[in-house]
């Protein structure tokens, strides 16, 4: 019978079916971090149990880490117990832990591919929902509840109805200035934050074959912003050639069986989704969002819609845009903004800072804009340095800050304050996310770039040489 | 372990009708720095229902006393974003032991089946038809019954059923979770593991 990429991988990973109920899904690798872990290693402590295979487990601190000074004991105390309650769960169950100042460190979804944790063909869950992330390699990822990180660390399984299947397909050649988060924007743009609510995304089309595999995390990481549980691309040599020497990855003739192995994780020619939707990759612009969900993004030459023309309600909307201080029909270019933040699991690799870079090379930071780098981790760190990128940004004016997820979700002290615009890199603008009253403009490195130097929003094209 | 059985729960509700209501607002990202699972409830809807110096805002629903019950009623695609089951832990910790609306996102509806908090789906109709008799009588008793799957608006008894898989359904009615469940397979899942390439 013909199947896809999804139902192969996820097929040979059910341990058992459970009549009129989910699947027993097994995990094969399971990451944690400081914040939606701690209740769950508590379960285990209240039933009495352990963690069945602690290998198989991998832990980073990343959410709640400061972006300065890591190497002093971090002030709040809140935090640092958190802090310290991974180190601790983590060194009595034997589980791996990259804590502030393990050369290691950084951003779970970066850093788990950086390592060769990252496989095609496995199965992937953390308390985070970017962990669809990972689909990028062909791999089942997606994000669980503190409930389900306790199953995993005491059964290594969790229990999951398969979703249905959705293929999204984009082809033809994107237009110049438009990358991955542009063509993930669009994406979400055109199918809402719930239009993938109960599938799997499956991203196929030249546009994805065409891209690194950098471009293809952005994607998948995104998956979520539009309701899906994960997203995943075939995995191709490209895939292969990234994975090939890494510190997990399999070595010597464990990687040759692997590589034969992997190349048979596609769907097949007439295998058929529950939902199949096409883009041309010629309608997607520079991208921009102007509201308080993922959703609400346009291309950057375009205005506001009028309340009559988008799918939520009027009640919703106006909320929205009076929280953002927008009105209908205003255009986005020119709008003033504050703040800028490169980074997060969604932008915070080594080629979002090559792009941002190369915008802001020979120019200034604009003196109004506040502007916050932070790299995924301090494997993406040193390249900045080596690749002579920070003497760029240092020559515009800018500061590179230590990895974390940092002003993604400001969970740390980078938040932006109540009122003030921030263009970033980020994966979500609800409100408050960057921190209360804060409003976030979700856009790509280039677009971020863009906005630092010129202190307002810019069409990045017109930067772009 | 074990949580609160749920059977019949015939309540008085509160409506929240916006739409897209995402798990930052149930509770924004600096509230999730505890350690343990405990007052998760007293930051329910933070921002939206406190000023920045604490003072309530007195035109949030959860702010008004008219409104009450152990049901929160949401708008479409209820608990976008965030995995964070701090969500789900702090609608039950304020008291609530169901959510209705006309759509979910999956992983908070997943996160709330896990802790005993049953999520109704209920199609857009009968959504706006409890919206509306919220609207005019706030003391509207909804009953929702898990055996049956059914939900009624008790003032007309117009009546809707809602999908929930045996299994779930069973776990609730009696209380047990998932783990009670995997911990009772370990010897399968240790065998089955065995078996895979990594």
């Amino acid at each position: 019978m013909s199947t896809t990429l999804f139902d192969k991988v996820w097929d040979s990973h059910v341990v058992r079916k459970i009549e009129d109920g989910p699947d027993v899904f097994f995990i094969d690798r399971h990451f944690i971090h400081e914040v939606t872990s701690p209740v769950a290693f508590l379960g285990l402590k209240e039933r009495g149990i352990s963690v069945l295979y602690p290998e198989r487990t991998f832990a980073t601190a990343d959410h709640n880490t400061p972006t300065i000074h890591q190497e002093l004991p971090v002030e709040d105390a809140l935090s640092a117990n958190q802090l310290k309650a991974l180190e601790e769960n983590c060194k009595e169950y034997g589980i791996s832990h990259w804590g502030l100042g393990n050369i290691k460190n950084g951003i779970v979804h970066v850093v788990g591919p950086e390592n060769g944790i990252t496989l095609p063909g496995a199965t992937i869950v953390c308390g985070d929902s970017h962990t669809s992330t990972h689909g990028a390699f062909g791999a089942i990822a997606f994000g669980i509840g503190t409930s389900e990180v306790e199953m995993v660390l005491s059964t290594q399984c969790i229990m999951q109805p398969k979703p249905k299947k959705m293929r999204i397909n984009v082809t033809g050649n994107l237009q110049l200035g438009v990358t991955p988060k542009d063509v993930a924007l669009y994406i979400i743009s055109k199918l809402s934050t719930s239009g993938a609510t109960g599938y799997f995304v499956e991203y196929a089309g030249d546009v994805f074959e065409n891209m690194t595999m950098e471009g293809r995390m952005t994607v998948c990481n995104l998956s979520i912003e539009m309701g899906a549980r994960g997203g995943m691309i075939a995995p191709d040599q490209k895939t292969f050639d990234y994975l090939e020497g890494r510190l997990y990855a399999p070595k010597g003739e464990v990687w040759d069986k692997a590589v034969a192995y992997w190349k048979t994780l596609k769907t097949d020619a007439d295998a058929t989704f529950d939902e199949e939707i096409n883009f041309s990759a010629s309608d997607i612009e520079p991208m921009i969002t102007y509201g308080t969900n993922p959703g609400m993004g346009l291309g950057i030459s375009k205005s506001i819609p009028a309340s009559k023309d988008v799918a939520e309600g009027e009640e919703t909307y106006v909320k929205s845009l009076a929280y953002m201080g927008y009105n209908q029909g205003e255009a986005m270019i020119g709008k003033p903004i504050d703040y800028v933040f490169l980074g997060s699991c969604t932008n915070g690799r080594i080629e979002d800072f090559r792009a941002f870079a190369s915008i802001v090379k020979g120019r200034q930071k604009a003196a109004n804009v506040t502007a916050w780098l932070v790299p995924g981790s301090h494997v993406v760190e040193a390249q900045i340095k080596e690749e002579g990128i920070l003497d760029i940004l240092t020559d515009a004016g800018f500061v590179l800050r230590q990895p974390g997820c940092s002003a993604c979700l400001a969970m740390n002290d980078d938040k932006v304050p109540a009122g003030k615009y921030a263009v970033s890199t980020s994966n979500r603008n609800f409100e408050g996310r960057q921190g209360p009253g804060s409003r976030t403009l979700l856009a790509s490195p280039y677009m971020a770039a863009a906005a630092a130097v010129t202190g307002v929003l810019t069409d990045p094209r017109e930067l772009i040489k | 372990m074990a949580y609160d059985k749920f059977n019949i729960l015939t309540s008085n509700a509160v409506p929240l009708s916006i739409e897209n209501v995402d798990t930052d607002q149930i509770i924004p990202a600096r509230f999730l720095k505890a350690t343990e699972r405990v007052g998760f409830g007293d930051n329910l809807f933070r921002d939206w229902r406190y000023n920045n110096d604490g003072s309530p805002k007195t035109d949030f629903v959860l702010n008004n006393p008219t409104y009450s019950g152990k049901i929160l009623v949401g708008g479409k695609n209820f608990g976008s974003g965030s995995s964070r089951e701090h969500a789900a832990w702090a609608v039950y910790d304020y008291g609530f032991r169901a959510v209705v609306s006309s759509f979910f996102a999956d992983i908070f509806r997943n996160n709330c089946l896990n802790i005993g908090v049953l999520p109704v789906q209920v199609s857009t109709e009968f959504a706006d038809k409890i919206f509306k008799a919220i609207e005019a009588d706030p003391k509207t008793e909804l009953e929702i019954n898990l055996p049956e799957q059914t939900i009624t608006l008790k003032s007309t008894g117009e009546k809707e059923s809602f999908d929930i898989s045996g299994y779930k359904k069973d776990n609730m009615i009696n209380g047990f979770d998932d783990i009670d469940y995997l911990q009772n397979i370990k010897k399968e899942i240790v065998e089955f593991a065995d078996k895979l390439p990594y």
